[in-house]
């Protein structure tokens, strides 16, 4: 999309080209990848030099890969006065539908409630244009949406000065309806076949000054809340879809483990329900009336089980491979009275699980293949299950179903591939899902790594900032991977290899720390891994905050005050202000208690979380049956800085939804191998936060808009909750904690399941524990 | 086939299924009643929370077996029509407080928090406080992290039903 000048005012507006496509009501039309038009892009301090995420981070990527390839995201306006928006991204719970419909009743003066977002079907034409991460979707649509939603009033503006006989300038738009001289009214709805257009044309808009926003920025509740809590909001497995009955797996005990032979297929196929049962690359599929017909199957299947990825495999293994990969400090040998911080961080696997668990409808026949899942990558899946089908991709249907949560997960189409292939192979449609049991111990991990960190100082100085991250390796085969080396010419950071680019893309230090060096180092490993909301910044970021107030220590500062010294960016300076004197910081509180204050810069945005914590016996002791307690986050307060907050509701959502992951990865939520394969496989062994670890008192400030643009929501929050807990903790034990989630070294807390059979029986006593 | 009776949502209903398939999967898959969420099949999520003859309980736990023809058995589907309205106050509450993000667990917190309210109410205890330890007994996961805003929903509907 072309945009033209009028800058006279500095920031002044400008115009854009959008389009009105040829089409029976009106249509109208605009480029993604405007956005990078105006990027956000911090300036560095001196006398730190910059690093690369500081010029040009994952976002910009994200964003500018959208420019040369772009096609069109369209808006109808329809008969009844509705518009209507097929979004090419992944609604997983963070507000994107909201949002994107928001700046659509901005642009268009029309009510939020006569909008519909729906989520596009894979458009393999958008290349990387449809790729749902980085936190990246409102950053990347927010100029293409408003832009077109301006034509579509404009054209709407030209068919009422028809009808009502009156120049446009004497029109004006509201809620929908257009007002013309003398009281004349005519709604959008009867204009919308008059102003459709019989060819497509260009049309020059200039959007909105933000100062005549009402929507933008104005508090919104859900477009799609009723839904939810009436339990009429259609995920997967909620689709209609003839004949495709439920579909299970039996998975091997061991990661990635493979199937030899199968010694009683015939009787499994003759259990009550049960249709077909298969072979397949995972496992042997089993399809039924009913999942707990499937459930029964898969735990009768007597299978002779070859050996998996990681056969035999402990994290003691993993941990010693990851030290011997770590890479080399750089800083010279300094000054005899510089002295130093230097401590090295062990974060464990941790599961990115979502309560629906990997699940896809499949339904494949010789010469075609549809496919219904939540799906953030939804072009690598159909070109990926078209490939494997042996079918042209223009064969393979994907839609995109609302998705009950991804952090990560839904990056992947591990469940679409998989029905793809037990469709093909049974010959009938299925509605396959994964067990909670397997979603925990075959599904995704976020990968175990370490993190050291040496920094030093000297005369209230720091000096050098050096951290080396060392991580088993990341799957990045999403699509991204086509991002980058599409722009791999563009990148300041040379000729690194693929996570490394994504690493120095992402990781930066907001601090004036001298010489700064963040390098990342991989083993690759036979392990399911991928990003888990942030792909590397919550460990890393909370491994550099400890550091940070190590040294404030060292040096005998405040760790508020001290971080707030050496900050490098007024807006990183502003969350902190905020969030400490919100949250009352150094408030006097009981020994065994304390706060922590960190800082987190990502996604063009700035979060700050000051949290409290509880480390006294009678608070870790607190007895709650199948529960993890432990130390109590009391209080959270977080400030946060996106540039604009084009919801702030739901950026409040997305905060305290990240508060509640840093909780977590911090306390209580990781994963154990043990003898190949990982011993939680159930919601009360894998301790995500719960109500009891809930704190009663959390406070989130979303400051002004700043920058005026959008920025990153979903993930922001992480990294920052988990350091500011981490560091409340080490402040309240005096113990600086090395080793994440905290309790992992403790005893296990419950009694993993059988691997043979690989999923447990549903339990028969539901009555008894009624309430 | 055995062939089971009982009241879902006001309506009898009668389905043909063995014994001891979990009611969860009746619900979902054989009578297309989807509110009710699989999360884990364990009693442990509590996604599929709905109610029976008024009190909380997990259909994945329970084979359709050992319901009675006077069994009522209420999914969220079903939720309003006990107070004789379009939302039940809960459901208005998770409105009003923009409660829900991804939504899949949502159903479930709403049946479980009714029960919930209503059990606290009949031990003469009143959900007045974000920090109320009946909290504690709340085990349904929420993976978006949604607590806080559950917290204030339950608080805000406690007095109005």
């Amino acid at each position: 999309m072309a945009a033209t000048g009028d800058q006279e005012h500095g920031l002044g507006r400008r115009t854009f080209l959008g389009y009105v496509l040829a089409a029976s009501t009106l249509t109208v039309a605009a480029q993604l990848g405007e956005a990078a038009g105006a990027p956000s892009r911090a300036s560095a301090a001196v006398p730190s030099p910059p690093e690369p995420a500081e010029l040009y981070d994952l976002n910009d990527l994200l964003t500018d890969a959208t420019l040369p390839t772009a096609n069109l995201i369209s808006i109808q306006v329809h008969s009844d006065g509705t518009a209507s928006f097929a979004l090419p991204r992944a609604e997983v719970g963070q507000g994107v539908t909201t949002s994107s419909a928001m700046l659509i009743a901005e642009e268009l003066d029309l009510p939020l409630d006569r909008i519909r977002v729906s989520l596009a079907d894979a458009r393999p034409e958008l290349l990387f244009n449809q790729l749902t991460g980085g936190s990246n979707t409102t950053i990347s649509t927010y100029t293409p949406i408003r832009v077109a939603a301006a034509v579509a009033r404009g054209r709407l503006l030209e068919a009422a000065a028809d009808q009502l006989n009156a120049p446009v300038a004497q029109l004006t738009t509201e809620a929908g309806v257009v007002h013309g001289p003398g009281g004349a009214t005519v709604g959008y709805g009867e204009l919308a076949e008059k102003a459709a257009s019989l060819t497509t044309v260009g049309v020059p808009v200039t959007l909105k000054a933000p100062s005549r926003f009402t929507v933008i920025g104005t508090p919104r509740g859900r477009i799609d809340a009723l839904e939810a809590v009436t339990g009429r909001k259609q995920f997967a497995m909620d689709v209609t879809v003839p004949d495709a009955l439920p579909a299970m797996v039996c998975r091997p005990p061991t990661v990635n483990g493979t199937v030899r032979s199968v010694a009683n297929l015939a009787a499994v196929r003759a259990m009550p329900g049960i249709t077909d049962v298969v072979t397949v690359s995972s496992g042997v599929a089993v399809r039924g009336r009913t999942f707990g017909q499937c459930i029964d199957a898969v735990r009768a299947l007597e299978v002779a089980w070859g050996p998996g990825t990681e056969e035999g495999a402990s994290e003691a293994d993993v941990l010693a491979e990851l030290h011997r990969a770590e890479l080399p400090l750089v800083v010279p040998p300094l000054p005899l009275l510089t002295k130093a911080v230097d401590l090295r961080f062990t974060f464990h696997f941790a599961s990115n699980s979502a309560l629906e668990p990997n699940c896809a409808v499949a339904d494949v026949r010789a010469d075609r293949a549809e496919i219904w899942a939540a799906l953030k990558s939804p072009i690598v899946a159909q070109e990926t299950i078209a490939a494997d089908l042996g079918l042209p991709a223009s064969a393979v249907t994907v839609h995109v179903t609302q998705g009950g949560g991804s952090f990560g997960r839904k990056l992947f189409f591990d469940a679409a591939r998989e029905a793809a292939e037990v469709s093909r192979a049974m010959g009938r449609p299925v509605r396959l899902m994964w067990h909670r049991t397997d979603d925990f111990r075959q599904g995704r991990t976020h990968p175990m790594s370490i993190s050291r960190v040496r920094a030093t100082y000297s005369l209230g100085q720091v000096l050098s900032c050096e951290q080396r991250h060392t991580s088993v390796g990341t799957d990045f085969s999403h699509g991204v991977g086509e991002v980058i080396t599409a722009l791999a010419a563009k990148l300041p950071v040379g000729n690194l290899g693929f996570s490394e680019t994504i690493f120095e893309l992402t990781q930066q230090t907001p601090y004036a720390f001298g010489v700064t060096t963040q390098l990342l180092a991989e083993v690759d490993r036979g392990f399911n891994t991928g990003s888990m909301r942030n792909i590397y910044s919550p460990n890393v970021r909370c491994a550099q905050e400890l550091v940070v107030d190590a040294l404030a220590e060292g040096m005998g500062e405040d760790p508020y005050r001290f971080r707030r010294r050496f900050l490098k960016d007024d807006r990183a300076r502003a969350v902190l202000d905020e969030a400490a004197t919100t949250g009352s910081w150094g408030r006097s509180m009981p020994a065994g208690t304390a706060q922590g204050i960190a800082l987190h810069p990502e996604y063009h945005g700035f979060v700050a979380v000051l949290a409290e914590i509880d480390c006294r016996p009678q608070t870790t002791g607190r007895q709650i049956p199948d529960a993890y307690t432990g130390p109590r986050v009391t209080k959270v307060v977080c400030a946060v800085d996106v540039g604009l907050a084009v919801n702030p509701r739901g950026l409040e959502a997305q905060m305290m939804g990240g508060i509640m992951d840093g909780i977590a990865v911090a306390l209580s939520s990781g994963l154990h191998l043990e003898d190949g394969h990982f011993l939680e496989g159930s919601w009360d062994d894998y301790f995500y936060t719960r109500q009891w670890n809930t704190p009663p008192e959390l406070r989130i400030i979303v400051m002004p808009p700043t920058t005026g643009e959008p920025g990153g929501a979903g993930e922001l929050a992480v990294a920052g909750a988990m350091a500011a807990v981490a560091c409340a903790y080490g402040r309240a034990t005096g113990t600086v904690p090395t080793t994440f989630p905290l309790n992992h070294g403790g005893p296990l807390g419950f009694e993993p399941l059988p691997t043979v059979p690989p999923v447990p029986a549903s339990p028969t006593d539901g009555l008894s524990r009624a309430y | 086939m055995p062939r089971h009776t009982f009241v879902l949502n006001g309506a009898p209903v009668t389905v043909d299924v063995e014994s001891d398939v979990r009611l969860l999967w009746v619900l979902r898959d054989v009578l297309g009643v989807t509110g009710p969420k699989y999360g884990c099949g364990l009693g442990v999520c509590q996604a599929c929370t709905s109610h029976i003859n008024g009190r909380a309980f997990n259909p994945c736990c329970v084979p359709v077996g050992d319901l009675q023809p006077t069994d009522e058995v209420t999914t969220i589907e079903g939720l309003p029509a006990t107070v004789g309205k379009d939302l039940h106050p809960m459901q208005q509450a998770w409105l009003d407080n923009d409660v829900a993000q991804c939504g899949y667990c949502q159903p479930g917190q709403i049946m479980a928090a009714v029960a919930k309210v209503r059990q606290a109410r009949d031990a003469g205890h009143a959900i007045t406080d974000l920090d109320d330890a009946v909290f504690d007994e709340i085990r349904n996961i929420c993976r978006c992290g949604t607590y806080h805003r559950i917290r204030e929903a339950i608080v805000a509907a406690a007095g109005e039903f």
